[in-house]
């Protein structure tokens, strides 16, 4: 006869001794320590990544951006949130929707719109595109094309700081179609069983392109999986930036303290859609639904709110701050725009390593096959 | 200098590099506890433990993408596949982020790691098992691949590829695990792209690579003791790094080329190498190039038919006789 089934160990994370659920977060520990210039700081990223992708939508318009431009319009919070919460050995990984990470990571809108427009001068040279940035110096690991491709790494990447003993964790990001791919539900059963600490923070937007979860996902709160791989999970809304912070922190720390993966379900929306090129994305979601959010939960607003009222923001200094970034993306576009594309010899560089780090050519053998 | 086999070799340059960096760990299924499904890792847990040498869920996609990532922080992982054939199930880890991550990062990452197990037919186990995919690695630019041939190769290659910055596929062949020769006791490395002349002749080129190479030299035997005709045998042991050099100048001398692989023909490695000797060495050439590839059909099950089905020295001996008709 079968043994008794172990019982798991993993389940939703207990929250904290407060009975009721919580809907102000601004007042946790982690978001209480927060200076009005940190919150400001926050406002300033948002805002950012938001201005940052109307004008490089309005360059795609233009024909100046080719391929595909997936834009996070909608989400901010959740990107901003999340990454204001790492530390020094802490990384961070994403899937194509990659724009807002990167920027609050605190890549510059220069090389991440020159990257767009194909220029020599973007984070990639112009090898990666919108999909595909990277910044290993900010411990941002991309900007990755293959739904759920990522995750492995991401569980790479914890395993690389679990082998050195460093403490911290990897966020992941993945969307709620990612979640139905094999490779994600390979890696959380490796790190669940190998005890890795990395963060699976699904940004559950409601939609995988055209198809909602309804439709795509059997069970419909996705976190629960977790259960299946003896990981212990959380459900958190996506629009309020204090919001995400709280269960962000509590994952996070859970990782670095305890060695142990964590699965993340924040639920956010997009407000355009799935790329700039699906035009007929009012043909799968009502205009009703896409208006109710942006009224009631769009994150900037609720941001907004939320720091008038503890006078860390005042009306003008929001708007100081609109005009900044607004214009930091307008010369983004123009230092795009003038930058040059990459001469045709960059083709077959960033290819090897040892090949780029060959200066005395003293490696042997055709690396490249030319005509 | 000791006879030892190409399993031994193997384990020897893994355990070399296990004791030479302290980020050098292995990893794949049932290569620690159970000693290795081909016993390749025969020991190496005993001797280094959990930390180097990790067993790994039946998830190849999932411990080939966290060797990736891994690799971005200086792990430095070798991944075994318990045969090449099951590395089908992370194509996407290896073709697109192994070999595209420092192409798309502009080069800012590099992935060190090397992916190796055994990519060979010929042990009667139906075509699901018998992939030789170094021509689809091949045909991927950021990825490097090798085919050793024998033991000292094995060991020497395996080693240059641990100890190399971008990611290595090492194809070994579960015909050779069992073999015998001479490797040194003495530390060495090969270095990629190097070619080894395995014969020297004047009449003909035979180019093979992994253990086609060591059919070819028994047909080279043939071929000289009963139709006096002198190979000169290339082993490529690289394919990507290629030395095109080595080949050329021995089509060159020879004026006469054989091609001889496992793969089948179409898009093979020999496809490439047809194409590199018709444009850099057309005017030498005496004769058509010819190939003797797997006969094009899914590897077959029969042991009979598959013994006939790859390269054997019958078809070698009669390919080099059609390039000096
Ligand atoms: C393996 C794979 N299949 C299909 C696609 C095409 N594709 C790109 S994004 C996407 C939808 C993914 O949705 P989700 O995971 O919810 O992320 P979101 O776009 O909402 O951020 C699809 C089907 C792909 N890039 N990779
Ligand atoms: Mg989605």
């Amino acid at each position: 006869m079968p043994s008794a089934k172990k019982k798991s160990t993993a389940k939703k994370a207990q929250a904290p001794a407060n009975a009721e659920p919580a809907t102000d977060f601004t007042g946790t520990p982690v978001n209480a320590k927060l200076t009005p210039d940190d919150k400001r700081g926050l406002y300033r990223t948002i805002l950012g990544i938001r201005r940052f992708e109307e004008r490089s939508l309005q360059a795609y318009n233009q024909g100046k951006i080719g391929g595909f431009l997936h834009l996070y319009i909608g989400q901010e919070a959740v990107a901003a949130g999340v990454v204001s919460l790492m530390e020094e050995n802490d990384h961070i990984i994403t899937a194509y929707r990659d724009h807002g990470h990167a920027l609050a990571v605190g890549m510059s809108m220069n090389e991440c719109m020159a990257e767009m427009f194909g220029k020599h001068t973007g984070c990639s040279k112009g090898k990666g595109g919108s999909m595909h940035f990277f910044a290993p110096d900010k411990n941002y690991w991309g900007g990755h094309g293959i739904v759920a491709g990522q995750t492995p790494l991401g569980a790479g990447l914890a395993f690389a700081l679990k082998y050195k003993g460093l403490k911290g964790c990897c966020i992941c990001f993945l969307g709620d179609g990612a979640v139905n791919q094999g490779s994600f539900m390979e890696t959380l059963n490796l790190v669940s069983l190998w005890g890795i600490p990395v963060v699976f923070v699904i940004e559950n937007n409601g939609y995988s392109m055209g198809t909602s979860l309804a439709r795509s996902s059997a069970e419909a709160n996705l976190a629960h999986r977790a259960d299946g791989f003896d990981i212990e999970w959380d459900v958190c809304e996506g629009h309020d930036v204090f919001e995400v912070r709280e269960y962000a922190n509590r994952a996070m720390t859970r990782a670095r303290e305890e060695m142990k993966p964590f699965l993340l379900e924040i639920r956010t929306y997009r407000y355009r859609g799935h790329s700039v090129a699906d035009a007929n994305h009012e043909k799968y979601r009502t205009k009703e639904e896409i208006e109710e959010y942006k009224k009631n939960k769009d994150p900037i607003n609720v941001l907004k709110a939320q720091l008038l009222a503890d006078g860390s923001l005042s009306e003008d200094e929001a708007g100081k701050i609109n005009l900044e970034v607004k214009a930091e993306a307008d010369a983004a576009a123009k230092f795009a725009e003038q930058s040059p594309v990459a001469p045709r010899s960059e083709i077959q560089t960033d290819v090897y390593w040892e090949v780029d780090n060959d200066p005395s050519n003293s490696l042997k053998g055709t690396y490249f096959f030319n005509d | 200098m000791p006879l030892i086999t190409y399993r031994e070799a193997i384990k020897q340059a893994l355990a070399e590099e296990i004791e030479h960096d302290e980020n050098v760990c292995i990893m794949g299924e049932e290569v620690a506890q159970y000693n290795g499904a081909y016993k390749v890792t025969e020991g190496l847990w005993d001797k280094y433990g959990d930390k180097r040498v990790i067993d790994t869920p039946i998830s190849e996609a999932a411990f080939s993408g966290l060797a990736i990532g891994a690799s971005c922080l200086g792990i430095r992982p070798v991944v075994e596949m318990m045969f090449m054939s099951f590395s089908y199930v992370a194509i996407d880890q290896l073709f697109n982020n192994a070999s595209f991550c420092r192409y798309m990062s502009g080069g800012l990452m590099n992935v060190p790691i090397v992916v190796r197990g055994p990519a060979n037919g010929g042990t009667n186990v139906g075509a699901t098992h018998s992939h030789t995919p170094e021509n689809m690695v091949a045909n991927h630019p950021g990825l490097k691949v090798v085919c050793p041939s024998n033991a000292y190769d094995v060991k020497g290659l395996m080693k240059t590829a641990i100890r190399d910055n971008d990611p290595v596929f090492v194809m070994e062949n579960t015909l050779l695990y069992g073999e015998k020769w001479e490797v040194p006791e003495e530390e060495y490395l090969i270095e990629l792209g190097v070619a080894n002349i395995l014969r020297e002749g004047n009449d003909l080129t035979i180019v093979a690579h992994g253990r086609c190479a060591m059919s070819a030299l028994k047909a080279a035997d043939i071929l000289e003791a009963q139709h006096g005709i002198s190979v000169e045998l290339v082993d490529l042991r690289s394919i990507r790094p290629l030395d095109e050099n080595t080949i050329l100048e021995s089509v060159k001398k020879t004026g006469r080329a054989l091609l001889v692989e496992e793969n089948k023909p179409f898009c093979g490695v020999d496809a490439q190498i047809s194409h590199l000797i018709q444009l850099k060495a057309f005017d030498y050439l005496d004769a058509p190039v010819h190939r003797v590839s797997a006969i094009d059909a899914p590897q077959i099950y029969a042991k009979a038919l598959e013994d006939w089905q790859i390269p054997n020295e019958e078809r070698i001996i009669a390919g080099a006789l059609k390039c000096l008709a």
